[in-house]
This record gives C-alpha cells, sequence and structure tokens, in this order.
C-alpha cells in the first residue's frame, strides 16, 4: 500500500449502497503511480460499482476519494462542479461494450474530447489521435466509423480515446468480456504495451492469466469488500483466504 | 371554367396551405424540444404539466383546438375578432398541437441512446449541454427521421382543417369550386396537390436518412 499523498488516487473506507443492498462496504484503494492493479472476483462483488465510483458515474455513500492533491470527496459529500470535472480530467475509462460514438468516424471520437473538452488546437489533437491509433494497430481505419470495426478493433479505438485526454490513470471494466478469444488477446496485448511503459492502470477483469502476468498487484472483491489483495503471484499462486482460493479453483475448472 | 384556370385557383390556395405548413414547422419543432424536456424533467410539477399538455393536445380535435384558440381572446379578455385573428388563431392552435407529437417523437428518440453513451460522454469531460448537442442530437436524429416524416406528412394534409374557421387555403377554394361549378373535378385536382406535395416529402426524407445511413449501431 501507498501512502495518499503520493498515490495517484485513493478511496478511503468508500461504503455505496443501492437501496437496502450494500454494494461497497469500507473499501480502501490507493494506486501509485505507474502500478497496475488487477481487480478479480465474483459477479456482483462489487468491482464495477468500485470503478464506477471512481470515476464519478456513481456516487459514495460515505468515504473519500482523491486525485493526486484533489479532494473529490469527503464523508461522502462531493466537491463543487468544478473539482469534478477537474477530477474527470486525471482518469480515463475503457468500457467493457466500447461505448463509442457511433456517428463519428474513429478519428473524431479520438479527436473531439481534445478539442472541445480541453480546447487543444485541432492540428495537434489530430496528430497526436493518428499517432495513438496507429500504436493501437487501427492505422488506415480513422476515417472508418466504429461499426465498421470488429470488436476488438473497436475496444482498441475506445483505449485510444481514453489516452488522447493524457489520463493519469486509466480505468478498464471488463475490457475484454464481450469479445471472442483471438480478439480478447489483441486487447490484453495493448494493455501489456501500456504497462510496459508504467502506464497507471486498475483493470477489472475476468482474464485471470492476464491480471497474474500484467497486474503488479492484485485485488481480490466478493461481497462489497476486498477480501485479499498483494502482489499478483502471491494472491494467485498462494491465496490467503479460503474464499479467494475458492474463486480462483472454480476459474481454474 | 376550363381545368387551368381552376388548377391556377388551386394553386393560390396551396400557397396559403403551404404557409400554414411552414410556419407551424418553425414553430413547433422547436416548440417540441422545450416540451419534450419538459416531460422529461426530474422536477415533477413540470413533468406532470407536460404531460398534462401532451394529452391535451393529443386528446383533443384539433379543429377544437382552433376554435378555443380563436373564442378564448373574445369570451374571456373581450378581445375584437378579426380575419387576422382567425389566422393568427389557426397558426397557433397547429404549433401547439404540432409540438405535442414531435416531443413526443424526440422523446422517444432520447431515452432510445443508450446509457453508455451518456455515461462515455461524462467520463471524457464534456458538458451536459456538448454531450446533448454532439453526441445525443445528431443520433437521436437518425433515429426518429420515419416518425418525423410520418408527422409532417400528416401536417401537410391537416392544413385543410384551417377551412372549418374560415381561412382560404386550398381546400376551401376546393369546396367553393365544387360547389359553383358542379363538379368533382376540384377535388381530384386538390388531392394531386397534396399527393405529390408528399411525395416531395417523402423524396426528401429519403435523401436525408441515406445520408445519415453512413453509420448504424
Amino acid at each position: 500500500m501507498t501512502s495518499g499523498t503520493e498515490s495517484v488516487v485513493s478511496l478511503e473506507h468508500a461504503r455505496k449502497s443501492f437501496g437496502d443492498t450494500p454494494v461497497l462496504r469500507d473499501i480502501s484503494l490507493s494506486v501509485a503511480p505507474g502500478e497496475v492493479v488487477a481487480v478479480i472476483g465474483p459477479s456482483g462483488g462489487g468491482k464495477s460499482t468500485l470503478l464506477r465510483c471512481l470515476t464519478l458515474l456513481e456516487r459514495l455513500d460515505d468515504g473519500s476519494l482523491s486525485y493526486g492533491g484533489l479532494n473529490v470527496a469527503s464523508g461522502g459529500s462531493y466537491g463543487e462542479k468544478n473539482v469534478l470535472a477537474q477530477a474527470r480530467q486525471r482518469f480515463g475509462l475503457v468500457f467493457q461494450n466500447y461505448n463509442l460514438f457511433p456517428h463519428f468516424s474513429v478519428l473524431r471520437n479520438v479527436m473531439d474530447a481534445p478539442v472541445v473538452v480541453q480546447g487543444r488546437p485541432r492540428d495537434e489533437a489530430e496528430a497526436e489521435a493518428r499517432a495513438l491509433l496507429a500504436k493501437m494497430g487501427l492505422a488506415g481505419s480513422e476515417d472508418k466509423v466504429p461499426c465498421q470495426l470488429s470488436g476488438g478493433q473497436q475496444q482498441r479505438a475506445s483505449i485510444a480515446r481514453a489516452l488522447a485526454l493524457h489520463p493519469k490513470i486509466v480505468y478498464f471494466d471488463e475490457p475484454t468480456s464481450a469479445l471472442d478469444p483471438e480478439l480478447t488477446a489483441e486487447v490484453l496485448r495493448v494493455i501489456k504495451g501500456l504497462a510496459a511503459e508504467r502506464m497507471t492502470m486498475v483493470i477489472v477483469t475476468h482474464e485471470m492469466g492476464f491480471a497474474r502476468e500484467v497486474a503488479d498487484r492484485v485485488v481480490f472483491m466478493d461481497g462489497g469488500v476486498i477480501v485479499e489483495e498483494g502482489p499478483a503471484e502471491q494472491v494467485m499462486e498462494h491465496p490467503r483466504e479460503e474464499r479467494t482460493r475458492a474463486f480462483l479453483r472454480q476459474r481454474e475448472a | 371554367m376550363d381545368t387551368l384556370t381552376m388548377t391556377g385557383m388551386l394553386g393560390e390556395g396551396f400557397l396559403v396551405s403551404l404557409q400554414i405548413f411552414l410556419l407551424t414547422l418553425v414553430g413547433s419543432l422547436p416548440l417540441g424540444m422545450l416540451v419534450a424536456f419538459a416531460r422529461m424533467s426530474s422536477f415533477r410539477p413540470l413533468a406532470l404539466l407536460a404531460r398534462l399538455y401532451i394529452s391535451l393536445m393529443r386528446g383533443t380535435p384539433l379543429m377544437l383546438q382552433m376554435f378555443a384558440i380563436y373564442f378564448v381572446p373574445y369570451y374571456v379578455f373581450g378581445i375584437g375578432l378579426t380575419t387576422d385573428s382567425k389566422w393568427q388563431a389557426t397558426i397557433v392552435a397547429f404549433i401547439v398541437n404540432y409540438a405535442a407529437y414531435f416531443a413526443e417523437i424526440y422523446r422517444s428518440g432520447i431515452q432510445s441512446i443508450p446509457r453508455g453513451q451518456h455515461e462515455a460522454a461524462e467520463v471524457l469531460g464534456y458538458s451536459r449541454t456538448q454531450t446533448f448537442c454532439r453526441i445525443v442530437l445528431p443520433q437521436v436524429v437518425k433515429r426518429i427521421m420515419p416518425s418525423m416524416t410520418n408527422e409532417v406528412i400528416t401536417l401537410v394534409k391537416d392544413t385543410s382543417l384551417a377551412f372549418s374557421i374560415g381561412v382560404i387555403e386550398m381546400f376551401t377554394v376546393a369546396k367553393q369550386l365544387v360547389a359553383s361549378q358542379v363538379s368533382m373535378l376540384p377535388f381530384a385536382i386538390a388531392a394531386a396537390f397534396y399527393w405529390v406535395f408528399n411525395l416531395l416529402i417523402d423524396f426528401v426524407a429519403g435523401r436525408i436518412e441515406r445520408k445519415l445511413g453512413y453509420y448504424h449501431d
């Protein structure tokens, strides 16, 4: 664990319920610069809600959240609109089902927010978008629309879209769950490339082998709590908790 | 009277019909958007008011609405009725009536846009206005085109209702000619005007739909 001051994101004692159902029960998590954290666990364990709270798509009932020195929420009460807007500039999110804008070309999907939201010069944003798409193996697809791409290509385009805003941290919400095995491989390869560049990432995933390989730290969540966390090898090879062991056994079977 | 003269007179009447048509669109297309937003508002009194408005506009005849709007200023405020007020009442009635239908079409389109689109835009930092104008609205336009075409075609034919209040548009002219010439031909010519104009609308709508067909979701 890293201390609050040097971490990219820090979540403390987070609680969240939907109606009477608690989904996050006292979750604390912070991520250091360059660290790759994989979040694993059974469905309904709170993984997605955790990401949605970190990305401000959901609000915590209680607990605090900060990005670098920026306090987003404390004691469950959130900062002003402009604070939240500043926080949004510090993270990117890659969705399970991409959520590309279907009416924009692939290029425009990547360069629109840098121009419109960040006010960057169009030429510069376009040049960078093209470079990012090339890096994602999508050179030549700039002028296509998302529906002309395979799922794997769409997901890589959505990763480019997230990176174009220069986030300090990128969240992935089961980025390969909607993909065939072969398309999964190309997306995982891209994420591994980012890890090699020391991009700070939190990845919710069902790909155990990938989590083991790419993550510095693995967090196992179940029932709205972090059951176990630690270095990837330790959690996945020598889990201390019975629930983690049961989950991993079931995954292998 | 020969056919050409009748066609000329009907053509002049059609220009009036066309005015009703265009003024109605200019007023009701934006007003419908306001009503749709009110209807979807999380402020309940506003949403309920919009529902009541839509319910009244859709649930009562346009003809009665024209009469109501025409006579209310006289009976309630004692304002004298003129030929101009007939025209004004007609246009206002058409606008408020069609705004209700357009509002529901807009709402269906807006609510059909997946949540994920809003969430992606929010995380990328788009403001609510930017999200609506850049992300949501263009997709809504594509989705509602068939329903809008339907409604616009109905409007072309509904302009003939202005006849009932005494606005001299094409249908009024046709009825007068049928009576004076003891011939059904003016009706047939009027029908041809409506039909040909609607063919034109159909054509334009088809072009727009093809243009928006560059993507699907």
